[in-house]
């Protein structure tokens, strides 16, 4: 039986690059093309639970493509920890890609296409165990990204879309350079061969070669400026769909070759502990000084990247687990909250904190998310964030790197004030007597394809707005206030666009809950990758 | 020694032309760092041994194919980048200010002066 599931282990890479490579030659078939596509992202989600139901009692589902002898092939591995992620990962793809459909998105010819190559490259990455196999997924990861770059960028603005292509470019090559210099000490890519290699010293600088670009994928500071530009430039529900699998990815390799060829060697776990430090304060402060909602999440993030990077720093039981507990709450958390500041742009045009405010009163559902997001963010019980960085903390209290424990009890703090910076000023807050004309003309730019550099008719804008305002009556309980010029009529965000994020922000308060059962999962995957012996002999034979 | 050599030249030449202004330039200059990278791996097999691997049963002298195969999937892949990249030189030129065509001379300042920088 395990065996038949072992040989299903490159479908998650193959079934989605074939069918996106159909979806690609389908004629004019949207409703198709978007049934299959979310179709083949949630039976990737659906497999990937699999994977993590059959892998949680520590067992390693290995497969040599083409059947040839350990050692030789390239091999596909699932042990816990990449189950989990590849769940994760499935789980953002799908929840974005549905958004893509409900925002309308969707509807250009290619991007189910690109959305599957870009799940399967993700797939591909997570799961194999060979370094160049892995530089060619990320590049397979990458190109449909380029794509959804420019193709749903809403702004004619490519400068954001070169800075990402650049960026990652010269990344990959350079990730390539270091699978060149290991092969050239050691005479192998595959990593189960690698293990332990890394107490030759040749070895490791060669593997730090790969992990330095791999640090620029991940957004790890000081090489993190490039992510929140490209990502600005990006159309929301991309910026949605990449910090969940790009970064997150990368983040992922960094586990990976950590525990394999560095096995939690010590002084280089101290590096990347104090880069980790480094990039949650970083992030965190950088996001206070944001002031659009976007590039604040998007600093966000790379802070978060900081608290997952402290797991693997760590590498004791305890901060293993808590850091893919972390890494599995980010995924989920962010990804609600992109996915809400999608809907405020894609509905008012803006993502400005100062333009768009009063949306507690209009909105019950998206501010129902919001505050379940940003408190989950901030780490505040009963949401996922509190779980996680509870875990984390005393991870690090314990390993008695008591300065890093205060580090990121400050850091939350600090993350709390930033969200209460967006709940400030874009909930409470009273509404503008222009943030009808901004969705009138958020609005018209949709319907015609206009891009946000180019000017729109103020007249027309204007009675677009004043339409919008006789039409809608106010929501039911709506208090009768003067805060708001409209009397809460007009435009509100369209409740398909909401819920793809409210699916996501009730896993958070789930995974809270359920704390237990999300601490166990990474406490698998934790251990996996402290006792790497499973992983080799399920590559290598034993 | 020729083979560092060349690594050498062509990622430095790779490095200075990716960090100046235009994309073609850019492009250029990735091409560059790429084949520094390819050599780099081709390097890493051993040079010394040159025999067809797979020939005759002698493997003493055979060349290592790995590295080989390496590279023939990153020069593809490289390709295609290249091509995308072409792409956004080409595409979305009105907001492109990595060319510096767009200026017009200043006072006293011919065009091709312009154009030289």
């Amino acid at each position: 039986m395990i065996g038949f599931i072992e040989a299903l282990l490159p479908l998650f890479v193959g079934a989605p690059l074939l069918i996106g490579g159909v979806l690609f030659v389908l004629p004019r078939q949207h409703r198709l093309r978007q049934i299959l596509g979310i179709g083949s992202l949630l039976a990737m989600l659906g497999g990937a639970i699999a994977l993590v139901v059959i892998t949680s009692d520590g067992t390693v589902l290995a497969h040599q493509i083409g059947l040839w002898p350990g050692g030789i092939a390239i091999p596909f591995v699932a042990d816990a920890f990449s189950s989990l992620i590849l769940a994760a990962t499935a789980l953002v793809a799908a929840v974005s890609f549905q958004y893509m459909i409900a925002s309308g998105e969707a509807r250009s010819p290619s991007i189910a296409s690109f959305v599957l190559v870009l799940a399967g490259g993700v797939a591909g990455a997570l799961l194999t165990a060979d370094l160049f196999n892995l530089f060619v997924f990320i590049e397979v990861m990458l190109l449909p990204s380029y794509g959804l770059l420019v193709i749903l960028s809403r702004r004619g603005d490519m400068a954001g879309s070169r800075l990402y292509v650049t960026v990652n470019l010269l990344a990959s090559t350079l990730f390539l350079a270091g699978v060149g210099l290991i092969y050239a000490v050691q005479g192998t890519v595959n990593l189960a061969e690698l293990a332990g290699a890394g107490d030759d010293p040749a070895t490791a600088i060669a593997t730090a070669v790969c992990l330095a670009a791999i640090a620029v994928k991940a957004a790890v500071f000081p090489v993190h400026g490039w992510l929140a530009r490209a990502y600005a430039a990006a159309s929301p529900a991309v910026a949605a769909l990449f910090s969940g699998l790009h970064t997150k990815v990368a983040v992922y390799i960094v586990y990976r070759i950590s525990s394999v060829i560095f096995e939690g060697d010590g002084p280089w776990m101290t590096a990347i502990m104090i880069l980790a430090s480094l990039t949650l304060v970083v992030g965190a402060f950088a996001a206070l000084g944001e002031r659009e909602i976007r590039p604040v999440l998007m600093f966000q993030m790379i802070s978060g990247i900081g608290f997952i990077l402290i797991g693997v720093a760590l590498f004791t039981p305890l901060g293993l687990t808590a850091g893919i507990a972390y890494m599995v709450h980010h995924m989920v958390v962010m990804g609600s909250l992109l996915l809400i500041a999608s809907a405020i742009e894609q509905t008012y045009g803006s993502g400005r904190l100062d333009r768009v405010a009063g949306l507690r009163t209009r909105e019950p559902l998206l501010t129902a998310a919001f505050v379940v997001a940003a408190l989950s963010l901030a780490g505040l019980p009963p949401f996922s964030g509190f779980v996680a960085k509870y875990a984390l903390v005393l991870a690090s209290a314990d390993a008695d790197i008591v300065i890093v424990a205060g580090l990121l009890v400050i850091v939350s703090l600090v993350a709390l004030m930033s969200m209460m910076r967006v709940w400030a000023e874009m909930f409470n807050g009273k509404r503008h007597a222009d943030v009808e004309l901004l969705a009138a003309e958020a609005r018209i730019r949709t319907r015609h394809g206009v891009f946000d550099d180019e000017t729109v008719d103020a007249d027309e804008v204007a009675a677009e707005a004043a339409r919008a305002v006789e039409r809608h009556d106010p929501p039911r309980g709506a208090p009768a206030t003067d805060d708001d010029p409209h009397g809460h009529r007009g435009t509100r965000i369209p409740i398909r666009l909401i819920l793809p994020a409210l699916t996501l922000a009730t896993i958070s308060v789930g995974l809270g809950f359920g704390g237990e059962l999300l601490l166990h999962l990474a406490e698998q995957a934790g251990s996996a990758l402290l006792d790497t012996s499973d992983y080799v002999r399920a590559v290598i034979g034993p | 020694m020729s083979l560092a050599l060349s690594i050498g030249v062509l990622a430095a030449a790779g490095v200075f032309l990716v960090l100046q202004r235009g994309m073609i330039r850019i492009i250029l200059g990735f091409v560059l760092l790429t084949h520094a990278v390819n050599l780099l791996i081709i390097a890493a097999g051993g040079v010394a041994r040159r025999d067809a691997p797979f020939v005759g049963g002698d493997t003493s002298q055979a060349a290592d194919p790995l590295p080989q195969a390496f590279v023939l999937t990153a020069i593809v892949i490289a390709f295609a980048i290249t091509v995308v990249l072409a792409t956004f030189a080409a595409v979305g030129r009105r907001d492109d200010d990595t060319e510096p065509e767009s200026r017009p001379p200043l006072n006293g300042e011919s065009a091709k002066e312009v154009e030289g920088r």
